[in-house]
């Protein structure tokens, strides 16, 4: 994977987060929450549960939606970590080999079953993760993690993670490309200059640490960083939240994918 | 008014590796006053505004700005006078978004939340930059930063501004809107640059460091026009002057 290529392209998913959609518009700390909770109702299913899972898409798919993200954005940074999923799930099918199903008189041993749904349950979880990143600005994120009272010093953290992270990526391809520059076939792009290129981020980190840290000085910096509170919750906002959890609820206890089934299979005959 | 007057005596500094970076400076500069400091690379300029604006405090000698004399205890006050515009726009905005970096020098001061609100929007104002009050720093361009800099030292409502390189990466047009910018403060300025244009235009009295001490000091027009004085410390004539000359 070439660092130019962008594969891991952090900086479009911060692009889309600067929409104006509804969704966008909701309080930072409904999205997360509701997102939370609906992580909570995906993983409570049983190891062997497929059918029930399917209607939790309906979440991710409403964000998407109402988001204006597309598809393809979130679509190939799900792929790009499912290899985490695939090998948690991949002996599955080899250590339980007992027939659980058998739709149209194919066997289908417990295994697979189990594996697919780590599967679903990855994508629903990771794509909901995914996308609450790109409906949310992250400091509209570390604005609600402040708010739910989480630690300052995390949330500073995260804000100059957030402000550094791109600079940091910039300073870092730019040494890559002058690298690149001076060197050929593979000469001067083994292992031991690569070291040393990344000692030298490293000190380049710590002075550029130096002067930030002198620019809050001469602004009056005494050890305290205010985080600007932009939303406030309103009406729609714990709507929002009610109807999603009382949905999610709803779809836990009702097997609906069983009752549709059922139903149409009632009408067929 | 007296307490704009900056005044530096034999001011020496030495870095904790033994270089010693000034060697006896002394400076008088008076309230509204544009003095640009110009001189070859590593000669001290950038140390002396990091004296100046008191992170680095002088081994020997003395800065006195206004009646506060700069040392470990009275950098607080003194910062609260001096504003500083970094050579580098990353490193001085550091804050999410640019409202809140605006915002930061002002809530430091202790205003409440309604002033500091009217001061970010004073400031943005000045510099033309209101309408990119809730982007990110990163999404800026390199001119945009270099204002919104500007913009977080002037809701701090300083009496001194420095600056430091303050129309490096700047293109054409970015740079003669700064000039035009800071021509129209009204503040005591401080201008390290090797753009001795940008100082003929901007500041009257121009300064040249040689080593550590005052090589030169007087009207700009004047300095910078001195040809041998200049080669002799790694300049040139500003180039409006070399294009009158031909």
């Amino acid at each position: 994977m070439k660092f130019e290529t962008e594969f891991f392209n952090i900086g479009y998913l911060d692009t889309l987060s600067y929409k104006d959609t509804f969704v966008h518009r909701l309080d930072p700390r409904i999205k997360i929450t509701v997102s939370f909770i609906f992580i909570l109702f995906v993983v409570s299913f049983p190891k062997y549960e497929l059918s029930a899972l399917i209607p939790f898409f309906l979440y991710p798919v409403f964000l998407l939606a109402a988001g204006n993200i597309p598809f393809r954005a979130i679509f190939k940074k799900v792929l790009f970590v499912s290899p985490f999923a695939v090998f948690i799930g991949i002996f599955n099918p080899l250590l339980d080999t007992r027939v659980l199903l058998t739709p149209f008189g194919i066997p289908v041993s417990g295994g697979w079953v189990s594996f697919l749904s780590i599967l679903v349950k990855f994508v629903l979880t990771v794509s909901t993760a995914l996308l609450l990143i790109a409906v949310t600005s992250f400091p509209g994120i570390c604005e609600a993690l402040e708010r739910m009272k989480l630690p300052k010093v995390f949330v500073l953290q995260l804000l100059f993670l957030y402000r550094y992270l791109f600079v940091l990526l910039d300073v870092g391809l730019r040494m890559s490309r002058a690298r690149d520059a001076r060197s050929f076939g593979k000469k001067g792009k083994e292992i031991k200059t690569f070291i040393k290129l990344i000692s030298v981020l490293l000190v380049r980190s710590v002075e550029r640490a130096e002067r930030i840290y002198q620019a809050m000085l001469s602004r009056g910096f005494r050890g305290e960083i205010r985080v600007l509170k932009h939303h406030t919750l309103g009406l729609f906002d714990i709507l929002f939240a009610v109807t999603a959890v009382a949905f999610f609820f709803l779809i836990k206890k009702v097997h609906i994918v069983n009752f549709v089934g059922e139903t149409v299979s009632r009408y067929i005959r | 008014m007296s307490h704009h007057i900056v005044d530096l005596h034999d001011v020496h500094f030495r870095y904790p590796d033994g270089t010693e970076a000034l060697k006896g400076i002394s400076l008088r500069i008076v309230h509204g006053e544009s003095v640009g400091i110009a001189g070859a690379n590593g000669m001290g300029k950038t140390t002396l505004l990091m004296n100046l604006s008191g992170q680095l405090i002088p081994t020997k000698g003395e800065i006195t700005i206004g009646e506060v004399t700069l040392s470990k205890k009275s950098k607080q006050e003194i910062r609260k006078k001096v504003g500083v515009v970094f050579q580098r726009t990353d490193d001085q905005l550091f804050m999410p978004t640019v409202y809140e970096d605006v915002a930061f020098g002002p809530v430091n001061l202790g205003l409440s939340e309604e002033k500091v609100r009217e001061r970010v929007n004073a400031a943005l104002a000045m510099v033309n930059c209101l309408h990119l009050i809730n982007r990110p720093p990163h999404r800026l361009s390199e001119g945009q930063k270099r204002s919104v800099a500007i913009a977080t030292v002037m809701a701090m409502d300083p009496d001194i501004l420095i600056m430091d390189e303050p129309a490096s990466n700047l293109d054409p047009k970015s740079r003669r809107q700064l000039i035009n910018l800071l021509r129209g403060f009204k503040h005591t300025k401080i201008i390290a640059s090797h753009d001795l244009d940008l100082i003929q235009d901007v500041c009257g009295r121009c300064v040249i460091i040689q080593d550590g001490q005052i090589a030169a000091d007087g009207p700009s027009e004047e300095i910078l026009s001195n040809e041998i004085l200049l080669k002799d410390n790694s300049l040139e004539l500003p180039l409006s002057r070399q294009y009158l000359r031909t």
